[in-house]
């Protein structure tokens, strides 16, 4: 039941590989937080209901999207990459756009649901740079806030998706 | 950025919060982050029924399972005067279950192992041999002749009644009911639901055999009555206790009392000598936390015939499950459901309230409710939409004509609320011109030709926060009052210690702006602590909207202390006479002479350094204080909520809520909003969709987020807010509290604006939560029992 059926898993989390090995029942966020020390993302429900877990997740040849890492068992994500909200600042500590339109709009309280909801709204404006009101809603609907009534967080997201557009757009003339 | 500048007010007024720049990078620090040395992990075998007998428990497989480190039954708890633990309305609750089990998922034994895989797998070989008891799961069943006794462990009781009590002149107000022309009578349940903070609850307890200290991390709303509690259920002397509490992941009312994993988590730590954490999941919170609401009420309205409101009566049946834990001012078993005359100026007003036992979990005050003001609340304004569809009279019409008017304040109710402040009929007019009243009428009148169904619900609510007097107002014998402490460094930096603890709410942020209001340090400059016993002054913690009412005075008041200090050093700085100084926000300056002038900052080295000071003062820049508040605040609001209504799917659709709230001053409304878009969403999924339901088994239906429904982005709209500003005049700085508010008075807008839609079918009245099966079987005419699933 516990050392004697172990596994070994190779998982690149927020651009640092780590080696362990570990129980095959062992979920992925439990990984994270207890085994790696990424506790930056957090548990809220047993029915994968909540989205708080909520992280990126790619391979070699697939590019990362969010899963609720309370439903991916660690030895699933062998040779993965995964990106927590952790590795989510740039390397001199500055913020994602979208941490960064959650603090200017007012979009945390309890800043529990915060990792998983700023996981899926990144995954989200991956999809679509350019999401309406109501497609946010959508987006984020797999991620329940218990403070917020989600307002602030709508305006956040759009408001990051237009400052990401922006960036594109600086990118796109600097390259051109 | 689509936003603005990022201002730091040099005071009141819109400031980004200090506290997002660690969650959003998640470099929070909640208790399941808290990793310590040697650390083992608890977990609970739990109950399967609502009610039997304990005949034996079979822990012997457990503990001999590889990384067990303690099994913990009843019986040992026993051993240490543990099993029972006294609840905040000084009756006992089981700690582990020793005679019989009284709900279901009930605490019977604690696991202690390596890791918390482990100590589940070490929860299935436990054998527990039960015999199941009669069950009482119907809080009306509660008081039948023959139920059965659920608390047969206290000697000599024979039945299920807890409490009976009343609040306001019952022979007044029958005599003006037996004098109206108009009476009309309604059942109105608010049913269980639960706070469901995304955080469950959970703590880690570190005993120190050597110092004999105790320190423990928990998840709780009010360290320094956990303290003293510990203290005194466990026999630790109360210096050796510290109990921290660190980033909370909401609260919400539900992590204010003590709940059996605590306990045990210290008697594991004791029993191991290690560090011991327990954190349940949501299944387990769901069933063992605190509940909310679950009061059954009778209202009944008296008035003239041409909407003159005379009277209000009330009983009550309220479920308290088999312990009662409510937590609550210990004079007041209700709460403060006797506010329950609300915004309106009424003659005579009386309610009786019976709590009962049931085989079902402790709690009722939880979820934002103010002490049962939510459970007020809601029966006054669905009692004025019922007198409305007797009378055939508009709903904002019959509020309007009944408002207390602004020239009666401070008004004392019929049941003894002396209300502090408010100007209702501006806000309710404001609310109309925003959602355009008159308009939406037509558009409803218009659609109901085409056969389509929308509603128009209005809550006008009165709110009474920031318990309270200690004259009046306890828990366990502690006073509600809250201290402060205010130390300004050399460098004119400072620190704030509080006893509040927030869990969402801000305080780190708009305590330092209240600190940068009365002294002119930057908000950035003020560093604010609270949580840790051991660093903070007593109080008894945030619930109830009390920090700002309680916390926020003291904080106001302990800053001007401080100012009082500094006018004294800085008369000695400029060798003045202190009266000859005038302050200006950041400093003081000679009267007549402005450019002779010290600020906070110069101040506060001065006050450390060799300067001669006047006879008697010691130096140095700080102050503490108690503040013990005079009176409640009373916050109000007016909520109009639209819906569209879909009588063939029972299907309802929140198109518009309109929100204006009066909280007096607001010392940052970038928070205060947002307390209000939280609350709103509360109001939604309370009306809507939550119910912890039970079969006559007394299984819990609805025990985990599959049933147990919390609204998503999806259900809640674009929040519309406005505001009206009544300060409240007993209060420092004008400030009432805001938390709960819109908890409190938006579920009656949802479900008056449901029942609106319905008023066609002719339905009067339906109970919540109208799930679209219970809106189809209202529009049906079916009856509705949405407090038990067996309907």
């Amino acid at each position: 039941m516990s050392s004697s059926n172990r596994s070994r898993v190779t998982i690149d989390v927020d651009g640092t590989r780590y080696v362990d090995d570990v129980e095959p029942r062992t979920l992925l966020v439990h990984h994270l937080r207890e085994h790696l020390g990424k506790i930056g993302t957090v548990v809220g429900c047993d029915t994968s209901n909540c989205g708080a877990c909520t992280v990126l997740m790619g391979s070699p040849d697939q590019p990362q999207q969010s899963v609720k890492s309370c439903s991916v068992l660690a030895v699933q994500a062998d040779g993965a990459s995964v990106t927590t909200v952790e590795g989510l600042a740039g390397p001199n500590g500055e913020l994602h756009a979208v941490q960064q339109a959650f603090h200017e709009l007012h979009a945390l309280q309890c800043g529990f649901c915060t990792p998983g909801m700023i996981m899926s709204a990144v995954d989200l404006l991956r999809d679509n740079p350019d999401p309406t009101e109501e497609e946010v809603r959508e987006g984020l609907s797999g991620n329940l806030c218990r403070c917020t009534g989600y307002q602030n967080i709508v305006r956040a997201v759009r408001s990051a998706a237009a400052a990401l557009r922006a960036q594109a757009e600086v990118l796109a003339e600097v390259t051109a | 950025m689509t936003v603005t500048e990022n201002p730091t007010p040099m005071g009141f007024g819109r400031m980004h919060r200090k506290e997002d720049a660690r969650f959003v990078r998640g470099k929070g620090n909640y208790v399941d982050d808290i990793q310590l040395p040697g650390m083992l992990h608890g977990s609970f075998l739990r109950s399967p029924y609502a009610h039997a007998k304990i005949v034996s428990i079979d822990t012997s497989a457990a503990e001999a399972l590889p990384g067990v480190k303690a099994v913990i039954t009843g019986k040992t708890l026993e051993t240490l005067n543990l099993a029972w633990m006294p609840t905040l309305s000084y009756d006992t609750q089981a700690v582990l279950a020793t005679d019989k089990v009284r709900f279901q998922n009930q605490e019977v034994a604690f696991v202690v192992a390596e890791n918390h895989y482990i100590a589940r797998d070490a929860l299935e070989l436990i054998e527990v041999d039960y015999e199941p008891l009669p069950v009482v799961a119907d809080a009306k069943q509660a008081l039948a002749p023959g139920a059965p006794v659920i608390r047969d462990d206290k000697e000599g009781k024979t039945d299920n009644h807890i409490f009976d009590w009343s609040a306001g002149d019952a022979e007044k107000t029958d005599r003006v009911f037996a004098e109206s022309e108009v009476v009309v009578a309604e059942e109105v349940l608010y049913p269980r639901v639960h706070p469901s903070p995304l955080e469950t609850c959970g703590a880690v307890a570190d005993f120190d055999k050597v110092t004999g200290k105790l320190t423990i991390y928990s998840t709780t709303q009010a360290p320094h009555a956990h303290r003293t509690v510990y203290a005194l259920v466990a026999g630790l002397p109360e210096h050796k206790i510290r109990v921290i509490s660190p980033d909370i992941g909401g609260g919400f009312g539900g992590k204010v009392g003590i709940y059996p994993g605590y306990v045990l988590a210290i008697v594991g730590s004791i029993v191991t000598g290690k560090p011991v954490k327990w954190m349940e999941d949501r299944n387990e919170h769901l069933t063992a936390t605190a509940f909310a609401r679950d009061y059954h009420m009778r209202g009944e309205i008296a008035a003239t015939k041409d909407g003159k409101i005379k009277a209000l009566r009330v009983k009550v049946l309220a479920d308290h499950g088999a312990f009662n834990g409510t937590a609550q001012p210990t004079k007041f078993p209700a709460g403060f459901f006797h506010i329950f005359t609300g915004s309106y100026d009424l003659e005579a007003a009386s309610c009786d309230v019976t709590g009962v036992y049931t085989n079902k979990a402790p709690g009722g005050v939880a979820y934002a409710c103010s002490f049962r003001i939510t459970e007020a609340v809601y029966l006054v304004e669905r009692m004025i939409d019922v007198l409305a569809f007797e009378l055939k009279m508009d709903p904002a019409e019959l509020r309007m004509k009944n408002l207390i008017k602004p020239e009666q304040f401070p008004y004392t109710t019929p049941t003894g609320w002396e209300y502090d402040s408010g100007d209702y009929p501006k806000a309710l007019k404001l609310a109309m011109d925003m959602v355009e009243y008159d308009k939406l009428r037509a558009e409803q009148a218009e659609k109901l030709q085409r056969g389509e169904y929308m509603g128009i619900g209005i809550s006008f609510f009165t709110e009474g926060v920031g318990a309270g007097p200690r004259k009046h107002m306890d828990i366990l014998g502690l006073g509600m009052a809250d201290g402060a402490e205010l130390r300004v460094h050399p460098t004119g930096k400072a620190v704030l210690r509080l006893s509040v603890q927030t869990q969402g709410q801000g305080h780190e942020t708009t305590f330092a702006q209240i600190v940068a209001e009365e002294l002119g340090i930057s908000p950035d400059d003020i560093e604010v602590v609270h949580g840790d016993t051991d660093q903070t002054p007593f109080g008894l913690g945030t619930y109830g909207s009390r920090s700002t009412p309680v916390s926020g005075a003291a904080t106001a008041i302990v800053a001007r202390k401080v100012r009082d200090r500094a006018r004294i050093v800085a008369s000695a700085m400029l060798e003045v006479s202190p009266d000859d100084l005038e302050w200006e926000k950041g400093k003081f300056f000679v009267k007549g002479d402005p450019d002779q002038a010290k600020t906070i900052q110069e101040i506060a080295m001065a006050a450390h350094s060799s300067l001669e000071l006047p006879e008697g003062v010691e130096g140095h820049l700080d102050a503490t204080t108690v503040y013990n508040p005079p009176n409640l605040t009373y916050p109000f609001g007016a909520y109009i909520c639209v819906v569209d209504v879909d009588p063939a799917t029972g299907q309802v659709k929140v198109r518009r809520f309109i929100a204006v709230d009066d909280c007096g001053v607001r010392i940052n409304p970038m928070i205060v909003e947002g307390q209000v878009h939280g609350g709103l969403a509360d109001g939604i999924g309370m009306a809507l969709m939550q119910l912890m339901a039970f079969d006559e088994d007394g299984n819990h239906l609805g025990a985990s987020l599959m049933d147990y429904l919390l609204p998503t982005s999806l259900e809640c709209p674009s929040w519309e807010l406005g505001e009206t500003v009544t300060p409240s005049p007993h209060h420092p700085i004008g400030a009432k509290g805001v938390g709960e508010s819109a908890t409190v008075g938006s579920p009656a807008a949802v479900v008056n604006a449901v029942l609106d839609a319905l008023k066609p079918f002719g339905v009067r009245h339906a109970d919540m939560p109208l799930t679209p099966s219970n809106v189809w079987r209202a529009v049906q005419g079916r009856p509705i029992r949405t407090d038990l699933a067996i309907s």
